[in-house]
Order: structure tokens, then sequence, then C-alpha cells
């Protein structure tokens, strides 16, 4: 009898569920646009996470509240906490992409790479475009095959581009690279292994040596690793790690006497968080950023009269204002803000939904007027997608740590696309021909 | 099989031991989880909540036929779940026109050759020792999936993606497609697991977990079926592994089958009970739904007055106190606690 009341109970929980989860009635559409914030202020990257969503959060309280939304579309705003995982992500993005209380969702950033993988498809089947700065799928750089997914601006393929580029900038010269010694220490991850292919064709093009030395996760102990570059003795070494194995490998290196000034961390590799700890043996430490830090962008000068001097700021610690984290958070909403505006350009001064602001992102253009009008000139390099191309710019900045704060010491470093998108479209070839998709025309689509 | 004597028969005597009901309420939640669900329910309910219900049961269910019925400790099942969704992926990609239920369990059928290699120690070793070998196919096997890109098609990534989801020329890529993918494997495999711990393998399984030395003294091959009981599981874990790659999430990377995914497998056993089919549906709906839950009610309740991130911590924090209170309270897990609950209200409102 138990397992039969069990049952019973089962059931009528479930009708309950079910009952619960029917559609409500469809209130009249307000005039505002929601921003699904998928963040994760728990779990072991919790602490890079919360000055990204400062950052996020400052931006969007800016819009509405000295901007006035965009073009009078006011942004409202609600947190989902993923804890960096793809299941809670794929949770969140399920409860918010009908929307919150008749504002629909116009783009989403699924913050976290094993998310931004699962949600690839669905978003495409619910027409809504993923934006993924600095992670996500390279290969989604072809927008044909990806129509949904939007790996702007820094993609690895391109990082590894912009390394050697730098490197040569610093040999004086491409054809100086002929010979020389470039090490790669990566997290043996997948994250850490998508440089190879790149690098790989990069070595040959140009001849230098590459060296490839993975670190296990988490990468705590790097001895071996650093005994293996200094016997090498590579002239450069691009630094691929993240979390923990960053301030460990930087340590490790002065250890072994490996100069610090000849080690360029990656994107995930270039925050405070992963130079603070190292103390002295990271000072002179190069790294590569889409998203430099600093305080004295045109933009924080808006955020800091408007925001957080008036206490409206997300930020606990203000001491991370300015800090890289903070500033990807600003630079991830500008992208989405941007693409909002660029839709509205086309389909009037409304919330959008899903599809109209994929159209807005294929016809996002910020130029270097743009970037002036909206406070990101020198924090945010200028962007152009296509229908094409998803990806936009390809550059990034390289920055030094002197020890208290990072110090920029390029201007944009632009990558060598042209060389690499025959690696990209084979991907995603590869990609169209195991799912069955067929590529879509560009052409057509203006 | 053992033949039972029954007493001569007398007039009228019932020839069965035990009276057989229809069984009406599975009837109904079979008819509402096949029919109703998936005609009402929302993509959010079909996608976030009960497609990974039904896959974590479903390896809870494997885990459960080797720790809880043959009482053989592992946590490597996250490994297994690789295993099985790496194969899956694998077959579907390189032999053409394979049908999805075949790749399936294909996928499985190689999960199960590997947990039997990994089995092998069980002859020797038990309890915590056996346990430390499973850790270490854990940690291989998530090794093995992220250092040879053969595995993964070589995408630049790692991470395999769910092929076309078809069965007989149907499209299963809409979420009550794949909820109802799901639900077809987990009924299915749910049945034959009710039927073998009730033949007699699941009766040698359990006269070994209770006591090896004395299985071994009535005559059962304790080593053979030790070594079935790792296979068994891990066709279960195999399946639920490529379940869990391609109806939920869509993807998957070594990444997906960590160690974690191993603890929670654990965690819904042993909080939903030990040797018990419906204890894994239990524990896998209270280590999946109920952070859910708690997370709806904190932002419903406090959203946007507490911080953020205090009220994510302060969740755990509950869902911790849960965790240690229940099994406080029955050790045995919440299947028992429904079972003396059910009990209670059969005699309420008398005491007993």
């Amino acid at each position: 009898m138990s397992s039969s009341l069990k049952r019973k109970l089962a059931v009528a929980l479930l009708a309950l569920g079910v009952h619960h989860a029917l559609p409500g009635s469809a209130l009249a559409a307000p005039n505002e646009q929601f921003f699904p914030l998928a963040t994760y202020r728990v779990g072991a990257y919790a602490s890079s996470g919360i000055p990204v969503w400062a950052g996020m959060i400052d931006y969007l309280r800016y819009i509405n509240e000295v901007e006035g939304g965009i073009n009078g579309v006011k942004l409202v705003w609600q947190e989902c906490e993923t804890e960096w995982t793809a299941e809670k992500g794929i949770e969140c993005y399920e409860r918010f992409k009908n929307g919150l209380d008749g504002a629909p969702v116009a783009v989403y950033q699924p913050n976290g790479a094993p998310a931004a993988y699962a949600l690839a498809d669905k978003a495409a089947a619910d027409k809504i475009p993923l934006i993924t700065l600095g992670y996500g799928r390279t290969e989604a750089t072809d927008g044909s095959v990806f129509p949904y997914n939007f790996p702007v601006m820094l993609t690895f393929y391109s990082e590894a581009s912009a390394v050697i580029e730098y490197i040569a900038r610093r040999e004086g010269g491409l054809d100086k690279l002929k010979g020389k010694k470039i090490a790669t220490v990566y997290h043996d991850s997948a994250y850490g292994r998508e440089t190879q292919g790149p690098l790989a064709l990069l070595a040959e093009k140009y001849g230098f040596e590459n060296i490839q030395i993975p670190v296990a996760d988490p990468g705590n102990e790097q001895s071996a690793q650093w005994r293996q570059v200094r016997q090498a003795k590579p002239d450069w070494v691009f630094l691929r790690t993240w979390g923990v194995s960053t301030p460990v490998a930087i340590k490790t290196a002065a250890r072994f006497g490996f100069p610090v000034e000849r080690i360029i961390g990656d994107i995930w590799a270039s925050s405070d968080e992963d130079v603070l700890p190292t103390g002295p043996a990271g000072k002179g430490y190069l790294a590569l950023t889409p998203y430099p830090g600093g305080a004295d962008f045109e933009i924080h000068k808006k955020i800091k009269e408007h925001i957080l001097d008036k206490g409206k700021s997300d930020l606990k610690d203000p001491k991370s204002f300015g800090s890289v984290y903070y500033n990807s958070g600003l630079v991830n909403a500008a992208i989405a803000v941007e693409a909002i505006r660029a839709g509205q350009a086309r389909f009037g001064k409304r919330p959008l939904d899903g599809d109209e602001s994929r159209w807005g992102l294929e016809h996002l253009d910020i130029d270097d007027a743009r970037l002036k009008a909206i406070g990101f000139h020198g924090l945010m390099q200028p962007l152009r997608l296509s229908c094409s191309d998803h990806e936009g710019g390809g550059a990034a900045k390289v920055q030094q740590w002197d020890g208290s704060s990072w110090k920029l010491i390029t201007d944009w470093v632009q990558a060598d696309r042209q060389t690499l998108r025959p690696l990209i479209e084979a991907k995603s070839g590869v990609y169209a021909k195991e799912k069955g998709i067929a590529p879509r025309d560009c052409r057509a689509d203006g | 099989m053992t033949t039972t004597h029954l007493p001569a028969s007398h007039d009228g005597a019932p020839l069965e031991l035990q009276e057989r009901r229809a069984p009406w309420p599975l009837a109904i939640l079979l008819a509402v989880a096949f029919v109703l669900v998936p005609w009402l329910g929302d993509d959010y309910w079909l996608n976030a909540i009960l497609i990974p219900f039904l896959v974590l049961s479903l390896a809870g269910l494997g885990l459960n036929l080797l720790t809880g019925y043959t009482g053989q400790t592992s946590v490597g099942a996250a490994g297994f779940m690789a295993v099985g969704a790496f194969a899956s992926y694998g077959l579907l990609l390189r032999v053409p026109g394979l049908p999805l239920p075949l790749a399936l369990a294909g996928g499985g059928a190689i999960a199960a050759a590997v947990g039997l290699v990994f089995g092998i120690p069980s002859n020797r070793i038990k309890g915590f020792y056996l346990m430390v070998t499973t850790l270490a196919a854990q940690f291989f096997l998530e090794w093995v999936f992220t250092k040879f890109p053969w595995f993964y098609n070589h995408a630049s990534s790692g991470t395999i993606s769910a092929p076309r989801l078809e069965l007989f020329g149907l499209d299963l890529h809409a979420p009550a497609g794949r909820y109802l993918l799901v639900l077809g494997c987990v009924t299915l495999l749910t049945w034959v697991a009710v039927n073998l711990v009730r033949s007699q393998i699941g009766r040698n399984w359990m006269a070994i977990r209770d006591m090896d030395t004395a299985a071994a003294v009535i005559g059962i091959p304790v080593d053979g079926y030790k070594r079935l009981a790792f296979a068994v599981s891990s066709f279960y874990l195999g399946v639920a592994g490529a379940l869990w790659a391609f109806a939920y999430l869509g993807t998957a990377s070594a990444g997906s089958f960590d160690i974690n995914r191993s603890f929670q497998i654990l965690f819904i056993i042993i909080i939903g009970g030990m040797g018990s089919i419906a204890g894994n549906f239990v524990g896998a709906a209270f280590i999946s739904l109920l952070p859910l839950l708690l997370n709806q009610i904190g932002q419903g309740l406090l959203g946007g007055n507490v911080d953020a991130g205090q009220l994510q911590n302060l969740q755990k924090i509950i869902f911790g106190v849960l965790i240690i209170w229940f099994l406080v309270k029955e050790p045995e897990g919440l299947i028992r606690l429904l079972a003396n609950l059910g009990e209670r209200l059969k005699a309420w409102p008398l005491r007993f």
C-alpha cells in the first residue's frame, strides 16, 4: 500500500507542477528589454566572476539612469547562478529565454565555456544570439554555419596569431621569426589545446620552432614543465594557463631563472588576480588582453560620477574599479547594448527579440568615432561584424605588470585572420556535415 | 531456478503466494509521464528539470546495482558515463546509418566492457581499497578523453556534440522528443533492473553484498558475479552518459564527467536509498530539483534585497543542512522515510 500511496503523491505533485508551468496570460508588453545575467558568484571561479558582474551591472545601470535606456527602452535584468557549469547554465537559459514579465531577451551571454557549448544548438533553435567574448567555439566565427553564435572580438585562434604578431614586432619583423623558439605552456584541457592548430600553421609559415608543454589540471606544481622550458631555451613563452596555474607558472619560471619579461600570458592569464599572488616575481610579466585594465578611460569617468560616487555600484571592493575583469564586464555589456541599438536602427525604437538582435549583431559597426561617443575608445577595439564574420576585431593589447598595476605597452595588435580563416572554415565544415546543416548564403543576407 | 514445493493443492487454496493487483498507480504515472507531460510541459520543465532528473535517476540506478545491491563501492561512475557518451558519439559518427537505439546500446555495451576490465580488481580487494581503484578509473578515463583527439573527432575544443537525434524517421530534436527518448530508455531499463534484482542474479548479488564469504560457501561464484555487477552497472551508466550528452546537454567534453559528477551520483543513491530501485528517483529528485526550488524561492523572496552572492551561499547552506538532517533522520535514505510515512498515514489517525 505504501508504495501505491507514494505513487499517488508523485502523480499529484507532478500534476501540480505541470499546472504551474502553464504559461500565464500574456501581459501588455512593457517598453523594456530583458538582460539576463548568467553569473557565477559561488564555486571555484567566483573571485574572477564577481568583478565582471559588477562591470556589467554598473554599465546597464548607467545606460538606464544617465542615458534613459537604449533610445528610451529601459533595461531590466535578473541574475541566475550558473556556478560555471553546463547544467546550471542550461537551467538559467531555459528560465530566462522567454523574457521577464513581457520584456523580451535580445542577446544571451552564457558566461562560461561549458554552458556556451551546451547552449549553441538550443539558442539556434530558439533564435537567440549567444555572445561569447574571448571563449566559445572558434569555428562559430563562420556565421554561415553558426547563425546565432558570436565569438566576438578575439577567438583563441586570433589570440595565437596576435601573440606571434607581437613577438615579431619585438624581434623586428615577421621574417626575423625564422629559427626562433616559441614555447607554449598550456593548461591541459580543451581550452589549452585550442591554440595548437593555429600555432602549428603559423610555425610552418614563419619558420619558428613551436614547442608545446602541457600543464595538468589544476597546475599547482610545475617544476617539471619549467625544467623542460629551461632545457629548450625558448626565446618566448606563451602562457595559456588559468586559475591557480598562472601565478604558479610565473613563480616557478622565476625559480628556474626564466626571464618574466619573456612570458606572454593569454586572455585568461591576464587579470590582476593572476599576478597579485606572485609578488616581485611577476614584475615585468606581459599579458595579452582585448579589454585592458585601467580606470582612466572616458567611460570610467562617467560611471564614477554617476554610479560609483552615488553609491549605486554593484562593486563590493572599490579597488576593483578598473581591474581587467571589471573592464571585461563593461565591454561585454557595451557590445550587447550596441547590438540592440544597431537592431533598433532597423526595426524601430522598441524592445527587440532574438532574431532582430541577431540582425543587429551582424550589422554591428563600432568604429573609432562610435567608440569615442560611448567612452570606450582605447578600452575596446573597433568591431565590425557581418553574416560571414562573427568575430570582427581580432586584436589585443599587450599590457605589462609593474608590480602594482597593469601598464599598456602597445596599441591594438592585429591578428592575421586571413591566414587562419581556412582552418576555421574546415572546422565549421566538419561541424555542418556532422549536424547536417546547410550553410546559409551570406551574400543574400546583405 | 529452485523449485518451490507448495503443499498439495486443496480446493480453493490460492496457488500464488502473493496477491496480484493491477498496478493502477504505476499505469497512471506512466500515462502522465508519457502523454500528459510532453503535451503540457514547456521547454523549461522538459529541458531544465525533467530530462536531467530522469538521466540522473538512470545513472543512480546503474550505480545502485553495483553499490546498493552488490556492495561494491565505486566513485568512478562518471568515468563510465563518459565512456558511454564518447562511444555512442563515435558509433553514430563512424558507422553510417546506425539507428539511435543501437548507438545507445552500443555505447552502453562498450562502457560495460570497460567496466568489466575495471571490475577485475574486485576479485582481490574490497571496501575502501576497491573504491580507490575506481577512483583511478575515473581519472584515467577522463584523461583518455582529453588526451586523444580521435575520440572527439579532432574538434578544436575537445567537445562532442549531439548528432541528429532520429528514431524511425522521427526527429527527436525538440524538447518533447528528447524527453520521450530519455523517458523511454529509463522506463525500459528500470523494468529490466526491477526484474534483474528479483532474479537469481539479483539474489546472488545481494548475498555477496551481505557477506561474500557466506555467499561463496553456499556455492555462488563470487568473483564472476562481482564482475557481472560492474559490467551491468557500467552499461546503465554508459547509456545514462550518452543521454546526458545528447539528450540533455547537447554537447559534452571530458569535463562534463568529472569527479564531481561521480560524487553527485553516489550522493543520489546514499540519499535516495541503497538497494532500492525507487530510491534512485527520489534521490535524483532531491539532488537535482531541490537546489532549483531553493533558488526559485530565494529569488522570489529575497531577490534584489540581499547581495546576490550571499543569497547563493545561503542556498548552499540550506541544501547542505537538509542533507544532513535527512540522513540523521533516516540513514537508510529518503525512500525509507517515505515508506515509513506511508505506513503511518495508513494507520492515521491512530499511532503505532
